[in-house]
């Protein structure tokens, strides 16, 4: 019984001190990150169709719909692979502009990114 | 040149192998619709030409797997047994794309093995999810679009009547509908010249030749100058797909329709928030999915289409 509750205790602190380092990467990695923001899509639309972010976001669009899509910008600065459901694709927009897009299967569906610091 | 009644009468007696589904006779483009019934109970005089039958099918998705279909290959197989049980065997098959859901070679595959087992030529336009390989369409291409020109275009005629294949899925423009495109139209120019207007033209495509919808892009940007071209001829049928439901309308002497889909019903235009899947019960879908038989009686340029379910 004594054996077990040091085991026990043994455990638990493992698991402190595993807490503690896991806080301390994820605080690391946040201070580190650059920013980030998502785009879903979903019934045939891109939510939000216009997304303004500062230079140095990562953008990250998933397909949240039964029906392959893609995401082409109109310049021709980034194109995804084709996503089908649950798919992602992200691409950092380095410098400030205005980025047109659509999916190059249904082109009605359309959306703008504005990147400006 | 369009009033011969008895030929009409006689194809449609021999349209009852068909069963159930709603009938279209076209006369010179003016469309004239009927229950099947009264057209069956309409005098009957043996037609003067032998008449020939090719079947539609399209967005068969194989590799959709997804509600309201767990199994498009399934569902297709059943269509194309449909195809087979027919009395009057087809001359030919249309697929007006869609052929598989995500352009992958297993897809193709399985609809070309499923297909084969008809022993019928079979004619393509590939759909926008026949494009999704990396080359923009070249594994479509390759296996179903041997002989044809530009994205997979091309025209053939068959006793008498010219086929026109035209592909709107290539090369979409952002804030589009489907699309042409100038060097597909300058070749459809060159190709409907060399054709009396008397001949009677059939024009299939994935995407529909009028809009149906703009909201959700069922439609086709530069469809009017193609219409412009095929104004001239007595009787136009434009087949489409995409829709995954049946539509139609006549336009002075075009007349358009729409098949259903062999794998998964779309909704109504405007009756959903998008175009995705219409999510139905299982026993409600056979009855949502279908093949459409087209017959055309030589003399009287009239066709007539017959959509049936894979529940009738």
């Amino acid at each position: 019984m004594t054996r077990a509750f040091k085991i026990l205790s043994f455990q638990i602190a493992v698991l402190a001190a595993g807490g503690v380092m896991m806080t301390t990467v994820a605080t690391m990695t946040h201070a580190a990150a650059p920013p980030a923001a998502a785009v879903q899509i979903d019934n045939f639309t891109f939510e939000a169709p216009t997304l303004t972010v500062r230079p140095g976001t990562t953008v990250t669009w998933t397909n949240q719909d039964d029906i392959p899509h893609t995401v082409v910008s109109k310049d021709g600065a980034f194109k995804s692979k084709v996503l089908d459901t649950g798919d992602k694709f992200s691409f950092t927009f380095a410098k400030a502009g205005q980025f047109g897009y659509y999916c190059s299967l249904h082109p009605h569906m359309a959306g703008t990114v504005i990147v400006k610091g | 040149m369009f009033d011969n009644d008895e030929d009409r009468r006689g194809f449609l007696k021999c349209m009852a192998w068909a069963g159930t589904g709603a009938l279209f006779a076209f006369d010179g483009g003016i469309a004239g619709s009927m229950g099947l019934d009264s057209a069956l109970a309409a005098p009957v005089r043996p037609s003067a030409a032998a008449p020939f039958t090719f079947v539609q099918v399209s967005d068969s998705h194989i590799g959709f797997n997804k509600p309201p279909n767990a199994d498009a290959r399934a569902t297709f197989r059943e269509a194309i047994a449909k195809v087979k049980a027919l009395r009057v065997q087809p001359d030919f098959i249309v697929h007006t794309g869609d052929v598989s859901q995500l352009s992958r070679d297993d897809e193709f595959d399985d609809a070309q093995q499923i297909l084969k087992e008809t022993g019928l030529p079979v004619f393509f336009v590939p759909g926008e999810h026949d494009m999704l390989d990396p080359d923009g369409g070249k594994a479509f291409l390759n296996r179903f679009g041997k002989g044809s020109k530009g994205a997979g275009w091309y025209s053939f005629d068959h006793r008498g009547v010219h086929f026109v294949a035209l592909v709107n899925v290539a090369d979409l423009k952002p804030g589009g509908m489907g699309n042409l495109g100038a060097e597909q139209l300058k070749w459809l120019q060159a190709d409907l010249a060399g054709h009396s207007s008397s001949t009677p033209v059939v024009v299939f495509a994935h995407i529909p030749l009028w809009t149906v919808y703009a909201d959700w892009g069922w439609g086709t940007d530069d469809a009017a100058e193609a219409l412009k071209l095929l104004a001239r001829f007595g009787s136009v049928t434009i087949l489409n797909g995409h829709i995954h439901q049946i539509t139609q309308k006549v336009e002075g002497r075009i007349a358009f329709h729409t098949a259903r889909s062999t794998a998964f019903p779309q909704p109504a235009p405007g009756t959903a928030p998008g175009p995705g899947p219409l999510k139905v019960p299982p026993e409600q879908l056979p009855g949502m999915l279908g093949i459409t038989d087209a017959m055309f009686v030589r003399g009287n340029q009239r066709i007539a289409l017959i959509d049936s379910t894979l529940s009738a």
